[in-house]
């Protein structure tokens, strides 16, 4: 006994151990680099910043930390602008993701249990495959000369194609459209779990369908709600591809400015410190995401 | 339920699969389109796909995307496991909420900051201990790994929670050691969702091109940055035709994961 003891001991420091170094060398020291280097000033050379501790004469090494790339991302007007617009662009499009996965949702919640499994593996399909060729498919169908122009052009809805693509309405677009199973299945879970007699209670009481629908079935389906719109707002505020592909010069969004401040500007210190702004600003929808789950948890 | 309810209620599940799957089906039919403009049909053909098995890039491309898709993926469960079990089974007994923020912190953090930090820790590793000496295939694969590992980890542990830690009693009642309890019972029992696991990482490897992109050197380029760079440059046939075999092999792989994690199949305690 106090051999398996001893050995279930063993086997417990084996898997925390090799998971914990993995974990310090992966996930946690990327981060402490990033914040690291978003303290320095950048200059020209390999590698392209300045380092944090400089060795000069004393005996003491300098400590070369500013906060600097923290003072441009405050005071220029366009990375203000890209805070702004990234916050505004994920939220509204997480609105609309809501607005058309809920009745999805609702519809899925009350369809006949044999055919709720597939019915639900058809939304999450899309989402596994290939994000990348999805947000592709957009750019033939938005394109001036693309289906959906030639389409309302021969119905003679319009004369001349409208500019769909490469505009924010198209990047609103792509994010519903990729994040929408994000939507759909919080809600639909709590919808799942929902006690439907509360319904009928409600109409026999004398409730319209809509204000039964209104004060009971809304109220209750609220934690999916809220899950399913920082599910969709949180990936949708650092989005790179979708801004890239689908927005235009004018469409900034906070991914899209580090990507170019990375690549083509070549700023390391000034992408790290976008890197740090966005952790900062995706956290904190994650923890209150965090309690919403696992108040439900709880709950159920 | 009224008919008109249900009506109402079919209507919205039409719209809403149309929605998610009509911009990928015109996608397949236009790749078997004949003509060089995208928006024109002409007739059917197969022109494009045999025009892809030209491409030396992309075939190579292929090539070095499943290679490392494979070996992150397996990368991935080996330590998502381990990381189930330690979260399940093991409870850390110090910084319990630490360890799971950690494993789970890849699942929310954007893919640009995750590809930013992990290229700088290659970056000052490779400054400060010579390793790894080149970006390419292998930074690559850890990156994914590293991401990869948070789904193999929701997976796995999913089903951790539903076995019945009492087989495990059971075992070492009956005399197995507790690796052997693993090995022989835990780790059976797992295998759904391990294989589920494997797949899920694998096909979040094979269509990553944000984390690739900042990890990667020189010459070596997934399949993924290939088509993100020939996409940026507007809609081409030959990426229609490309775009289609991915869905379709990724469709499948995905189909697969589900079936075999589906609930209430065999094999469940």
């Amino acid at each position: 006994m106090t051999l398996a003891a001893g050995e279930a001991r063993g086997m417990r420091r084996v898997m925390l151990g090799a998971t914990t170094a993995w974990l310090a060398v992966f996930t946690l020291a990327p981060f402490l680099i990033v914040l690291a280097i978003s303290l320095v000033e950048a200059r020209f050379g390999v590698p392209p910043y300045e380092p944090l501790f400089a060795w000069s004469k004393g005996l003491w090494p300098v400590f070369n930390g500013t906060l600097a790339n923290y003072a441009t991302l405050g005071s220029d007007p366009l990375y203000l602008e890209a805070f702004a617009s990234s916050l505004r662009i994920a939220a509204t499009s997480a609105l609309i993701t809501l607005i058309v996965a809920y009745p999805m949702a609702y519809a899925i919640a009350r369809a006949r249990a044999e055919l709720r499994f597939g019915l639900l593996m058809l939304i999450i399909l899309p989402f596994w495959t290939s994000f990348l060729i999805r947000v592709y498919a957009w750019m033939g169908l938005l394109n001036s000369n693309g289906l959906i122009n030639a389409l309302l052009i021969k119905l003679g809805v319009i004369n001349e194609p409208l500019t769909l693509l490469n505009t924010e309405f198209a990047v609103h677009l792509g994010i519903v459209y990729s994040y929408l199973p994000f939507m759909v299945l919080p809600i639909y879970a709590v919808l799942e779990r929902m006690d439907w007699t509360l319904l009928e209670a409600a109409e026999d009481l004398g409730a319209r369908p809509f204000s039964a629908f209104r004060r009971v079935t809304l109220p209750l389906s609220l934690p999916g709600i809220v899950a399913g719109w920082l599910l969709v707002f949180i990936p949708a505020l650092g989005e790179f591809i979708i801004p890239d592909l689908l927005g235009g010069p004018g469409t900034l969004m906070l991914g899209h400015v580090l990507w170019t401040e990375f690549f083509s500007n070549h700023d390391w210190p000034l992408a790290s410190a976008l890197a740090v702004s966005l952790l900062v600003m995706v956290l904190v929808p994650a923890a209150f995401l965090y309690r919403v789950l696992r108040r439900a948890e709880v709950a159920s | 339920m009224t008919g008109r309810r249900s009506i109402a209620l079919l209507s919205v599940l039409g719209f809403g699969y149309a929605f998610l799957y009509l911009p990928i089906a015109i996608l397949i039919v236009y790749s078997f389109n004949d003509s060089r403009l995208v928006t024109v049909w002409s007739h059917a053909s197969l022109r494009w796909y045999a025009a892809l098995l030209d491409n030396d890039q992309m075939l190579d491309a292929a090539w070095l995307s499943l290679r490392v898709a494979a070996v992150s993926a397996t990368l991935s469960v080996a330590l998502g496991t381990a990381a189930a079990f330690a979260l399940q089974r093991l409870r850390p007994f110090f910084a319990d909420r630490g360890y799971e923020a950690l494993v789970m912190i890849p699942l929310i953090v954007p893919e640009v900051l995750i590809g930013l930090s992990l290229l700088l820790l290659f970056v000052v590793l490779g400054n400060a201990i010579g390793w790894p000496s080149e970006r390419g295939a292998l930074t690559i694969t850890l990156a994914h790994a590293s991401f990869g590992t948070a789904y193999a980890t929701v997976v796995i542990r999913a089903r951790l929670s539903q076995l019945d830690p009492s087989l495990d009693e059971a075992a070492a009642i009956l005399g197995a050691t507790p690796w052997r309890a693993f090995r022989r019972v835990t780790l059976p029992l797992l295998m759904p969702a391990i294989a589920a696991g494997w797949l899920l990482a694998f096909t979040l490897s094979l269509d990553d091109v944000v984390v690739a992109s900042f990890v990667t050197g020189p010459g070596a380029s997934t399949l993924p940055i290939v088509v993100f760079s020939s996409v940026r440059l507007g809609v081409s046939p030959q990426i229609n035709s490309l775009g289609t075999l991915i869905v379709v092999f990724v469709s499948c792989l995905i189909l697969a994961a589900t079936l075999i994690t589906r609930p209430g199949d065999r094999g469940k305690v």
